[in-house]
């Protein structure tokens, strides 16, 4: 069984706020996830490499030239909070 | 009975030309052949797919914005232009699913956390069938954040299968499915991850294909999980399916694992010559000038060996599907192609691996949405660390934040190597497993999904129950392989689907045996809902609900 604190935990690293109701049903509905993919952990794996990407293509470069971008209005368009050309936040820290 | 809509629609009236044909019947073949021989213009065939909408789309609320203005402007503009001068499929309407991003029209992603975000750009697919001159009619509804396997995730509304408005579509690509099986839109683009595309392809009745892993450009397509997402087309026929990816299978800068295909696509069934010649749409893109041959006898399956796989078989799929299924391996024997069972054992450890590499993967692309540059913010935040949590929390659904949840915890110190770790190396065994089985056979088969069409509700207090909806469709997307659903037939007066699976960068042969499946079986043009017959009268744009 997943615990409170696990859940709870893992929120505060996904920066996500829960209701408590949502931390209650999370602990139950990943506690039961995580007890059916545990199914992974008794297999023998040891020695097969993992797989990121199944389509194998590596070192794919581009030329490193000037092109054309966004102007800062297209950028700003969709921001909550401008100010003076930047992204406007509430206070840090 | 099933709640089903009427099949109505005059179009004559709309046209006013010609014998009254059936909306169903208006595949995007069917209208580029009466653009070409100017038997409509594109404005006539915008109206009345317009129109399609305004009535059908009440019941189905496939669509969740229409482009009703950009869309009769593009079609104006595909009007002024000669015959000559136009391109193949100039003039012809799509829809799109709201994954991707639209210049100038909101792209929402099924998610109140992008709600009024109008993208600045166009995502790479968007862009290629704007160079085509396809006309957009709009964004269709799916999962928030493509997770999910009914639309019910969407923040927005909920999508209805039109072959039974109590039952689901399908998902994460819900409303791409029901927009093409209610005839509102000849085609559409959708995405899939995990089934994404199949399974609502499946359980609407039409024909859905997820390419090659890298086939298809992802650049502007809103990220779920990005070692497994590919776009695709969904459409009412085999032909319409092979040229809506011949338009957009392209190598892209954009997306460092974009290939494209390595020769261009083929239409199946087309005669290389005359006006079917530009059938060939896309091909000064690819890779090699020219398509691999045309078979001999399109319709024919001889020479071709296929696999069903074993895990699929019996009590893991309802009756029904298992009795549709098993048809199909006599109509592909009947054909001339050879069935042989096949075992993928790890098939089932597929959707565990899946789950783990998927929510991984999501709770990584789900960060950007921090309410800073885009998108939803929560007001009076006291500070920064505030303002992300409280959006983020506000702005996500229950699922979406049931999958970062679940993506944290497999990736936090002292459980990253138990599940993601080996989750990563259990894709290696399945990738292996497909490469025996692609050994012996050319492709593999299987049901699309366990079950036909649920009912609205059935699954959404069971999270497990939703994620099995992939069982058949998952293990294909770890692996990178295309795969393709197609309709096989009914039960219970529900569509079921045939899946065929192939080796990569396959499609032009997945398609060959697709078109002759489809031929032999005839059930893709069988319109949803199931009466006929064109209604006369204006009125009739508007679809009823028959008891």
């Amino acid at each position: 069984m997943i615990s409170r604190e696990e859940v709870e935990h893992m929120a505060r690293l996904a920066r996500l706020r829960l209701e408590e109701t949502e931390v209650e049903s999370l602990q139950d509905e990943l506690s039961r996830v995580m007890e059916y993919v545990g199914c992974l952990r008794e297999l023998d794996l040891a020695g097969v490499p993992v797989t990121v990407n199944a389509v194998n293509v590596s070192n794919i470069f581009r030329p490193d030239d000037e092109g054309p971008c966004l102007s800062r209005e297209e950028v700003f368009a969709n921001a909550p909070a401008v100010e003076r050309g930047h992204f406007l936040v509430p206070r840090i820290g | 009975m099933h709640r089903q809509l009427s099949a109505d629609i005059s179009w004559s009236r709309v046209l006013d030309r010609g014998p009254a044909l059936d909306v169903y019947h208006l595949t995007a073949h069917e209208c580029r052949r009466l653009l070409t021989e100017g038997e409509a213009s594109s404005e006539e065939l915008t109206r009345l797919f317009l129109n399609r909408i305004a009535g059908a789309d009440r019941q189905v609320q496939a669509f969740l914005h229409v482009a009703e203005e950009e869309a009769l402007a593009q079609a104006r503009v595909a009007d002024a232009k000669s015959p000559e001068e136009r391109r193949p499929w100039e003039g012809v309407p799509i829809a799109l699913k709201d994954a991707l991003c639209t210049k100038g029209m909101e792209t929402t992603c099924g998610s109140r956390i992008l709600k009024g975000y109008i993208p600045p750009y166009d995502g790479t697919v968007v862009r290629l069938l704007r160079d085509a001159g396809l006309v957009i009619l709009g964004k269709l509804n799916m999962d928030e954040f493509a997770m999910g396997s009914s639309t019910e995730n969407s923040a927005y509304q909920v999508t209805r299968n039109p072959w039974d408005l109590d039952r689901v579509p399908g998902g994460s690509s819900g409303g791409s499915a029901a927009a093409v099986a209610a005839a509102e839109t000849p085609w559409s683009l959708g995405s899939d991850t995990g089934g994404s595309i199949r399974q609502p392809a499946s359980l609407c009745g039409v024909v859905g294909m997820k390419p090659t892993y890298g086939a298809v450009s992802r650049w502007g397509l809103i990220a779920y999980a990005s070692s497994l997402d590919q776009i695709g087309p969904l459409a009412r026929t085999v032909q319409d399916a092979a040229a809506l990816l011949s338009l957009i299978a392209v190598r892209d800068p954009l997306d460092q694992t974009s290939l494209g295909l390595p020769r261009p696509l083929r239409v199946p069934g087309i005669v290389q010559e005359g006006v079917s010649a530009d059938a060939l749409a896309g091909q000064e893109r690819s890779a090699s000038a020219v398509p691999t041959p045309a078979p001999d006898d399109p319709l024919s399956l001889k020479g071709i060996r296929f696999g069903y796989i074993k895990e699929y078989l019996g009590d893991i799929c309802e009756p029904g599907v298992q009795r549709a299924f098993a048809n199909n391996l006599e109509t592909i024997e009947s054909l001339g192609g050879t069935c042989v069972e096949v075992s993928l054992p790890s098939v089932k450890q597929a959707v565990a691996a899946y789950c783990i590499i998927a929510q991984a993967e999501c709770s990584a692309n789900l960060a950007r949405f921090d309410g800073v540059r885009y998108g939803y913010r929560a007001t009076d935040a006291a500070d920064l660390l505030e303002m992300y949590t409280r959006t983020r929390g506000e702005g996500f659904g229950a699922e979406v934040k049931r999958r970062i949840v679940i993506g944290t915890y497999v990736l936090s110190s002292g459980h990253y190597d138990t599940h993601y770790t080996q989750a990563q190396r259990m894709r290696t065994v399945i990738i292996r497993d497909f490469q025996q089985a692609f050994s012996g056979v050319d492709l593999l088969m299987s049901p699309t999904s366990p079950t036909v069409a649920f009912r609205l509700g059935e699954r959404m207090a069971d999270p497990l129950a939703m994620y099995l909806s992939d069982l058949c469709t998952s293990p294909v997307n770890l692996a990178g392989l295309p795969g393709l659903s197609m309709p096989g037939g009914f039960a219970d007066g529900l569509p079921v689907g045939l899946q065929i699976i192939g080796p990569h960068f396959s499609e032009q042969l997945m398609l060959d045996a697709a078109y002759a499946v489809e031929q032999a079986l005839n059930v893709s043009v069988r319109p949803a809902p199931v009466a006929g017959g064109a209604v006369d009268g204006a009125a009739a744009a508007d679809a009823e609900v028959t008891p």
